[in-house]
């Protein structure tokens, strides 16, 4: 493909030795710039806390000792927090789909009364700051209106607020308006009820995307800092971000490195396996979405 | 009215044209009850942790709330407390250097960065990953794993100033450079995303027009200006919004790795806005503020979802 370098130049001597010391250049910036960090963090969570404090700092460890994560796990209880985090991430994920899912499909193939008037004042909530909402959604979690109950330190207080993702529902939306509607008449000829059509036929041609959205749930969900911090107030019920960073202050730095090492893991190795989806998420879903 | 084809009844019946009177107005109601039967848990959701709290939130902004006796109205006074109060202005200022120093920083390097590996034929898998890694850790783990890295003996950047020969940075510990730190912080950690959006961009370019542009005598430098940047106008304008939403709303940087300080250099406007609800228990007041960085944003945010939702 021809991009802003002519490939006439680079066929000449001169292009040559300046593509690959740009090459090399990119190359080593790219590796000290996000590579190094890593290792860094892998060394040093094997390094002995007295090591760490030694200046200047060594370059290796002294022995590469892999105890310092048993230490943490037992030192910080992290088998509870990654099992909170776990419960809470798979909770939302599944209530989003749950939710969104079906609110996409009346919106894009039952197309209700009011249904634009709906999809526009979901959309018009993307427009706030989610800063701007944090006091007056956390108010609506320690009393639900209607319901009055206080949903503080209940991972429900993650997932529901979750589920009103507009972003979710109009990519959602997006793709099943692409699915032609003689398809579902098809299949209600041959008898198929509404959510049969949704289970047999559409969801099944909307894998692409349903990928997209639960990678982009779960994903949030692991990540997400700021609501757990406020939602989840008792220690036995928080997440991974929020328990190590309420450790932070007064745990050996070698334990706290290995700690976020385990934070870190299912995300990388999630990452690694769904590389092409996350990609193809991130370009569908900031510019077209 | 005109039949172009011939319609079983069957299918008649299904699209639903050509029967009328009760019957239809009957299968409307059930096709009506159908779809908000599929959209009844979605509205509840939005209703309950997204609707309500936004109308709540206005009129918080006016209101005293103890959560003993009812809520009172108090006019202006919550944002008269937040004009009187010194954070105020320096809450905003920080915020602004903070989103000002990003777009300098965090804004130009994800484009150029693009640009140069759209250029490069080899490693580029390579390159994809390992710049998109720092998107995937928690932000939690960022901020702490970098305020060991800037620790000012030990720390890993220190250490690499010395092994070059350059004097060492107080980095978070000093009111000139924390704001700074953070900023490089928070460009390592968001820069995959933008990278990877701006390769995408720069890939739908045309060849020809670089061919084209060539034939006319530009050289690199022209073809850049007047091609490359012309013809990602569009995605270079609606991340700059994104990222300046984003970048005014920031806490868990601060939050985590400096709680504000030093000499207050590092409290933000969401910062603020945390320490009014949940030290001071003063929620209109945190409310007040709320609104007031909706306002900010407001404008900005709604251009970003005008820019793309026409588009598609």
């Amino acid at each position: 493909m021809r991009t802003l370098v002519s490939p006439w130049a680079l066929r000449t001597r001169r292009g040559k030795t300046m593509y690959w010391l740009v090459f090399a250049l990119v190359l080593a910036l790219f590796t000290l710039a996000f590579v190094v960090p890593l290792v860094w963090m892998l060394l040093g969570a094997m390094k002995s806390a007295p090591e760490l404090a030694r200046n200047p700092p060594t370059l290796l460890p002294e022995r590469f000792d892999t105890g310092a994560y048993a230490e943490a796990w037992n030192f910080m209880d992290l088998a509870k927090y990654f099992t909170n985090t776990v419960i809470i991430a798979a909770g939302a994920w599944l209530i989003q789909l749950a939710v969104q899912v079906p609110a996409a499909y009346a919106l894009s193939k039952l197309r209700p009364v009011l249904g634009k008037w709906i999809l526009a004042l979901m959309l018009a909530t993307l427009m706030l700051p989610a800063s701007a909402l944090l006091v007056p959604t956390y108010l609506a979690i320690t009393e639900v209106p209607i319901f009055e109950v206080n949903l503080v330190n209940s991972p429900a207080a993650i997932w529901l607020p979750a589920a009103a993702n507009a972003f979710n529902i109009y990519l959602l939306k997006r793709f099943f308006d692409q699915i032609p509607t003689d398809l579902l008449d098809a299949a209600r000829i041959d008898g198929a009820g509404t959510v049969t059509t949704m289970a047999r036929i559409v969801l099944p041609l909307s894998r692409p995307i349903l990928a997209v959205v639960s990678i982009f749930s779960i994903v949030a969900a692991w990540k997400d800092f700021i609501w757990p911090l406020l939602v989840l107030q008792n220690p036995d019920v928080q997440t991974l971000s929020v328990a190590l960073q309420r450790f932070e202050p007064d745990t050996p730095i070698n334990l706290m490195l290995a700690g976020l090492v385990i934070a870190s893991v299912p995300m990388v190795v999630a990452f690694l396996i769904f590389q092409r989806q996350i990609l193809a998420g991130l370009t569908a879903g900031s510019l077209k979405g | 009215m005109t039949v172009t084809a011939v319609r079983t009844p069957e299918l008649a019946s299904v699209q639903g044209r050509s029967t009328r009177g009760p019957a239809r107005l009957r299968r409307k109601v059930t096709e009506n009850l159908t779809a908000y039967g599929f959209l009844c848990a979605a509205l509840v959701c939005f209703a309950l942790f997204s609707w309500y709290p936004i109308i709540r939130g206005i009129l918080l902004s006016f209101q005293q709330v103890n959560f003993v006796t009812p809520a009172e109205w108090v006019g202006w006074r919550n944002f008269e407390t937040l004009f009187n109060d010194p954070l105020f202005g320096i809450a905003w200022r920080n915020t602004l250097l903070f989103t000002g120093l990003a777009l300098v920083i965090g804004f130009a390097i994800p484009f150029a960065v693009a640009i140069v590996l759209n250029e490069l034929r080899h490693a580029n898998a390579y390159f994809r990953l390992v710049v998109y890694l720092p998107v995937m850790l928690p932000p939690v783990v960022v901020a702490i794993l970098w305020k060991w890295f800037y620790d000012p003996g030990p720390g890993l950047f220190n250490s690499m100033l010395r092994t070059v020969g350059l004097p060492p940075l107080a980095w978070l510990n000093s009111a000139d450079t924390s704001m700074l730190s953070l900023v490089l912080v928070a460009t390592w950690a968001a820069m995959g995303s933008a990278t990877l959006i701006y390769l995408a961009a720069l890939q739908t370019i045309p060849g020809e027009l670089y061919e084209a542009a060539e034939l006319d005598g530009a050289n690199l430098w022209q073809r850049l200006r007047h091609v490359t940047i012309p013809q990602t106008r569009f995605v270079l304008l609606v991340m700059m919004l994104m990222q300046i939403v984003a970048t005014m709303q920031v806490f868990t940087e601060p939050y985590v790795m400096t709680g504000g300080g030093p000499e207050d250099s590092t409290v933000t406007v969401p910062l603020l806005l945390y320490r009014y609800a949940f030290f001071y228990d003063d929620f209109g007041t945190a409310s007040a503020l709320s609104l007031l960085l909706f306002l900010a944003l407001g404008a900005f945010s709604a251009l970003y979802l005008r820019l793309t939702r026409s588009v598609s």
